[in-house]
């Protein structure tokens, strides 16, 4: 692999100071999903991976090693070389132990004088790795273009006459600073970078040079416009000087010469410091230039000059509905009959789109219109091809039934995967959410499908699809049966599905990307066997190790777990209570108050764009796509909330309340004498160690007989059942994109609500934080007091307890948010959950549950062990019925 | 002649023609049918731990039929005659419970060969180089042992480092005049090697050529941790080896395409010792000597190779086919390559200055 130009895409998502994320799974000891960061890199692009493990709380060394032998194991992410990061020597040691490749050490500097940086770059060539040195030394940070030129010099000089470095294998990085911040010192820094470039490359042969570009403009942020036409120019200039290697967001970047002429000429005042007013003069301007970097391009219309079949291919390559029926009409009148536009230059259109999105250049959100353009096209030829009485539409390439199972109301997910399988000319019978079991099998039989595919978002549809499996085999069923959907995953499909369906292949889809892959082996005639029989020897190997690791797992009894409950002092306690106790109603809320509080994140993520928000916008693998559905759903949004298409709707209440053990006994008065009714909390059963606790959600409430007087707060939001039916509204007009669209916004209003109303509910109904004053940030990154956890996530993943919940809020009254018989909430954009105040409430996973706590819990809840067993099946430490065969043999 | 004038003379002939390395010592060890009473020896016959099959051991117990083996490679016309110490490091060795002769058992293989090489030269006049070989040990630096956790590791880093000091130091007592770190399938072992051969140059004050030679495990045509050849020799490039190369695991026919790869890459001299052919449903080598001699001499011919011999199932027969067969020919022109930062993970990455 050889680089093109002068961009290393260098993967820095893998790196705990530049990534929350990561920073939180290392923490956690999740080094699965943080391996998974570092496929996705590489999957994206990333020619060398960063590894920064430097968090204080961390034993950086020892997650160093164990991230990079992981890394080691793993092929498709051990191809790239690494690059070991790190301000501690010994962290980078302990790293370039696990290289058997030649990575890059970044970095070391003079900063310590001579000695240690000898000592240093001797290793590092012993290690066998090349080397990042910063421009510092024992007085600090290089900021003249001479100093840094005779720090690096030093360096050179010490490395190859001393230490026998090769100097190709050094790279200087003669730190790029802020212009244009107003201060008079800094006018000189980047003028002082493309000097001290040249003159390090004239004193240092063969090393190269780098540099973070984004550093200069950050006096301009939020202002992205200005700050990627800063980068083109710093680049043009900083790579005359001989800058070989950027990092920076190549994507964004306007070509140089394509920079307005006027703002060209400022940034380049300010960038080579021409003249004493330059800062002012680039000020006076930027704020025109406000914007995203995309609109410096030119709306290029030359594509309509194209012959018809080539401009119906543009239109849908690039998802452009407005010409499509005039296109379409002149193709109809070149063509012989309506159905060859169909089969000929639309299908040629949609089959470069399936190439382009099979080797990742085009994203979901893109193809998502594609299919909207082909939907608009096809619409217009019906009544011609049904005029002709033909042979009917083209035959597709295979028949899949598709349902969100019974129970569960959830489907962007699974929209997703119709529209990318009809982009790939397969026929997709899409029967909605809460569909029963017999009419999946029912229309599967009647349609003659191909392929079953099943989707759920919460974990009773686990058990649900385990049915559907089960009733497919019973009925004598063979075709294949796929599984997706957020709660699904590999594990259950391997442990729970695929035994229960031994008549035919059962395969988990991770996303919708996979889908076309997945299904095109499992209709190939040739394929199919061999592809099936991989699948299930994988599933068959997990699910056997899965059993293994069962029986030697550490376990304690919900005793013990309880007797290393959380350990707070309630004597020092005195429980705040509510500004405002009983149920408040919220109805029709102002939307705008919601739209300033989503968090865009999963917004992206449900359209398979991952990457940070605000930064994927600016991403070079998915910026392309992630601008224009970001510019789409602020035009969405703006049309909701203007044109009142949302109503939102909530209650809330607060309730006397006593933790009794693992249960809390809710009051109906202050008095605390009669009962209004009970919460069941489930305790983490795993081995601590330390002094890390057995949590349960009740360790947040006053026990009874603490003499203190807690409560308990309680919340049902819902967007409003009004833009499903304006989903509804567009999927009847082929407009499958702004459905999708509509639904993912519905969702962010539901959860923006949740996290606005519980802001309200700490300043205002409950009052224990009148000043809380955060940023948004700060918020998203749970920075206040108290938790809102909701049943039937980690902390409490017993979805039944909303039945209690939602009568003590008179939810679907007040509301309007139903439960259905598996307690998803419909509408579906809607979020319930429970308010806790203790400052040392915290989120937390329960984990898996023993038999003891089980059948304890069966017994407070009054119901079966069987009935808690099947509610809790994900959750569960056994495998039920191994457990009752050893029962009964015993 | 002394280490110095010995590699003046090894640099010389390495200008003029292809350097013929020995043949198999496994091979030749089996052939004897040496029992358990004759491994041990006098000296352990009273050792707690069975000792056949440790080839290595035989450098104390049986030193005579060694020097033979060397001796009759020389004869075969091998210049180069590796030492008998392929499992020799502790960690190998502690699989006989004799981790702590290590030391001693290099030293005394790295003797041995030198007396041969020696008395060779004595008779012949034609000078005679041992190399001392430091094999891959029985663990894996970078691969799990434990298929449920890609994780863990039986061998640390610095675990391998410190047997491979121990190793070559006793290699340079000895009288070694190269250090062959060889039958590498995991280059991070390699890498470990190479850090304590430089740390046992900096204490026993020499500075000894390197080869370093790797091997690719099957026709994939990556090494068994998962390299390719140009992103091997990007790992151990920073050692600054006398020769890069490849040995073992196939033969010569197979071996080609990916030898020819480092001759394009590599700006060292370029190794090679394949086994005589892939291994039969017994285990054993079936090429002939002829056979094994007319695929090498063609490498020689087409200028792919410096150093050649044999591995696995080779013989003195196959080695004195070999120096016949590379004879006329030229040694390969070591080319030289560009200056650019070259990585690698399991594959090559290079970065051209701007």
């Amino acid at each position: 692999m050889k680089r093109q130009g002068i961009f290393i895409n260098i993967g820095e998502r893998t790196n705990v100071t530049g990534s929350a994320r990561f920073r939180k799974l290392i923490a956690a000891n999740d080094y699965e999903a943080a391996l998974q960061v570092a496929r996705q890199q590489v999957e994206n692009g990333a020619a060398i991976l960063d590894v920064n493990m430097d968090e204080g709380l961390l034993d950086s060394e020892a997650a160093m090693q164990t991230y990079l032998n992981l890394i080691a194991s793993e092929p498709d992410i051990s191809r790239v070389p690494i690059m070991v990061d790190s301000s501690k020597w010994t962290v980078i040691e302990a790293g370039l132990k696990c290289l058997q490749g030649k990575g890059i050490v970044n970095s070391i500097s003079l900063k310590e004088g001579e000695a240690p940086f000898l000592e240093q770059a001797r290793k590092v060539l012993r290690y066998g790795a090349a080397v990042v040195v910063m421009a510092f030394d024992e007085q600090g940070q290089a900021e003249t273009a001479e100093r840094k030129a005779d720090i690096c010099e030093r360096a050179y000089r010490l490395l190859v006459d001393t230490v026998g470095f090769p100097p190709e294998d050094i790279i200087f990085d003669p730190n790029i600073f802020a212009v244009a911040t107003g201060i008079d010192e800094h006018n000189d820094y980047a003028r002082a970078f493309f000097e001290g470039t040249r003159l390090i490359k004239q004193r240092c042969p063969h090393v190269h040079i780098s540099g973070g570009v984004s550093n200069v403009s950050f006096s301009f942020r939020g202002n992205n416009l200005v700050r990627e036409a800063m980068h083109a120019c710093f680049l043009y200039h900083a790579i005359e000087a001989g800058l070989d290697m950027a990092i920076v967001n190549a994507g964004a970047l306007p070509v140089y010469q394509d920079i307005p002429e006027e703002l060209r000429e400022r940034i380049e005042d300010v960038l080579l410091n021409r003249r004493a007013d330059a800062t002012d003069r680039m000020l006076e301007i930027a704020e025109r230039y406000r914007g995203d970097g995309a609109k410096l391009k030119v709306v290029d219309d030359s594509w309509r000059e194209l012959p018809v079949t080539k401009r119906l291919e543009h239109a849908l390559v690039h998802g452009i509905a407005d010409h499509v029926e005039i296109d379409t009409e002149e193709a109809r009148l070149q063509a012989d009959r309506p159905l060859s536009v169909i089969e000929g230059p639309l299908m040629d259109g949609m089959n470069v789109v399936g190439d382009l999105f099979g080797a990742g250049k085009m994203f979901l959100p893109q193809v998502v219109k594609s299919a909207r353009v082909m939907k608009k096209a096809v619409a217009y030829l019906l009544p011609y091809i049904e005029a002709e009485k033909g042979d009917g539409p083209p035959v597709a390439k295979g028949k899949i039934v598709m349902a969100t199972v019974n129970g569960d109301v959830h489907d962007i997910g699974k929209n997703i995967v119709g529209v990318v399988l009809q982009c790939n000319n397969y026929d997709v019978v899409d029967l909605g959410v809460m569909v029963p079991c017999a009419k999946i099998i029912e229309t599967a039989i009647a349609e003659k499908a191909d392929i079953i595919g099943l989707s759920g978002l919460i974990t009773p549809s686990l058990d649900e699809m385990v049915y559907v499996a089960s009733e497919m085999q019973r009925e004598g069923l063979d075709l294949p049966l796929l599984i997706g959907g957020a709660t699904t995953s590999k594990m259950h499909t391997a442990v729970k599905i695929d035994p229960a369906y031994s008549a035919g292949p059962v395969v988990y889809v991770t996303d919708a990307s996979r889908a076309v892959g997945v299904v095109q082996n499992l209709l190939s005639g040739n394929a199919k066997a061999h592809f099936a029989s991989e699948v299930r020897a994988d599933y068959r190997q997990m699910a056997e190790g899965r059993r293994r690791g069962r029986t030697d797992r550490q376990r304690i009894t919900i005793g013990e777990a309880r007797a290393n409950k959380a350990d707070i002092d309630w004597s020092g306690y005195t429980p705040p209570r509510p500004v405002k106790p009983g149920i408040t109603v919220f109805n029709d809320y102002p939307l705008d108050k919601l739209v300033e509080r989503i968090d865009w994140q999963p917004f992206f993520t449900t359209w398979e764009l991952r990457g940070r928000f605000p930064d994927i916008l600016d991403d070079p693998k998915y910026g392309e796509a992630a601008r224009p559905l970001w510019n789409d759903a602020q035009a969405m949004l703006k049309r909701i909330v203007e044109e009142n298409w949302a109503h939102p709707r909530a209650v809330i209440g607060f309730w006397p309340a006593a933790a009794e053990s693992d249960d809390l006994r809710l009051f109906t008065g202050e008095d605390r004498k009669e009962t209004l009714s009970m919460i069941h909390t489930l305790r983490q059963q795993m081995p601590r160690e330390g002094d890390k606790a057995n949590l349960a959600l009740a360790d947040y409430i006053a026990p009874a007989g603490s003499g203190r007087a807690d409560w308990l707060g309680g919340f049902v939001v819902t967007a409003g059942p009004e833009l499903e039916g304006k989903a509804r509204e567009f999927d009847a007009d082929n407009d499958t994109y702004s459905s999708i669209l509509i639904k993912a916004l519905a969702d962010r209003l539901a959860e923006a609500f949740a996290e606005h109303l519980h802001e309200r509910v700490r300043k205002e109904f409950w009052g224990y934080a009148p000043d809380e004053a955060l940023s948004n940030d700060a918020m998203i990154n749970e920075g206040y007091q108290g938790i809102r956890p909701a049943p039937g996530y980690p902390a409490c993943p017993d979805h039944t307890e909303k039945r209690t919940l939602f009568e003590l809020l008179d939810a679907e009254a007040k509301a309007g948010v139903k439960l259905t018989e598996s307690f998803a909430m419909w509408p579906a954009s809607s979020v319930s959950g429970f308010y806790f105040a203790h400052p040392d409430a915290r989120y937390f996973g329960l984990g898996r549950i023993e038999r003891d706590q089980v059948e304890d819990y069966a017994r407070r809840k009054g119901e079966t062990v069987a009935w808690v067993e099947k509610w809790m099946a994900p959750s569960l430490a056994y495998d039920p019925e191994e457990d009752k065969a050893r029962r009964d043999a015993a | 002649m002394t280490r110095s004038d010995r590699l003046d003379a090894l640099d010389q002939l390495a200008k003029q023609c292809v350097v013929v390395l020995d043949g198999a010592m496994g091979t030749m060890i089996q052939n004897l049918k040496f029992n358990e009473a004759e491994f041990r020896g006098e000296r352990f016959k009273d050792h707690g731990s069975e000792l056949q099959g440790d080839n290595d051991i035989l450098n104390l117990s049986k030193p005579e039929a060694i020097e033979e083996i060397h001796h009759a490679y020389l004869d075969a016309g091998a210049d180069i005659i590796q030492t008998n110490t392929f499992n020799a490091t502790s960690i190998s060795q502690a699989d006989y419970a004799l981790q702590d002769l290590a030391r001693e058992i290099n030293r005394v293989g790295a003797e041995i060969a030198r007396r041969a090489a020696d008395a060779h030269t004595a008779k012949t006049g034609r000078p005679a180089f041992v190399g001392g070989g430091l094999g891959p040990t029985n663990r894996t630096a970078s691969i799990s042992p434990d298929v449920n956790n890609p994780g863990a590791r039986n061998v640390r880093f610095d675990e391998l480092r410190e047997a491979y000091h121990d190793a070559t130091m006793g290699l340079i007592e000895g009288g070694a005049d190269l250090i062959m770190v060889e039958t590498i399938f995991d280059t991070l072992n390699a890498k470990a090697a190479l850090v304590a051969v430089r740390e046992a140059f900096d204490e026993a004050k020499v500075e000894l050529p390197i080869i370093i030679s790797g091997t690719i495990t099957d026709r994939s045509g990556r090494t068994l941790s998962g390299q390719t050849p140009e992103a091997f020799w990007n790992s151990v490039r920073h050692a600054r080896p006398f020769a890069v190369g490849f040995n073992c695991a196939l033969g010569a026919k197979e071996l080609r395409a990916h030898v020819a790869e480092l001759s394009r890459v590599a700006d060292v001299k370029v190794s090679a010792y394949p086994n005589a052919g892939l291994p039969n449903e017994f285990g054993g080598y079936d090429e002939t000597p002829d056979q094994t001699a007319s695929h090498l001499g063609r490498w020689a011919a087409d200028g792919l190779i410096n150093l050649v011999g044999g591995c696995c199932g080779t013989t003195p027969d196959h080695i004195r086919a070999i120096a016949e067969a590379v004879k006329a020919s030229g040694p390969r022109v070591v080319p030289s390559v560009p200056r650019r930062l070259r990585l690698s993970g399991l594959e090559p990455f290079e970065i051209q200055a701007a």
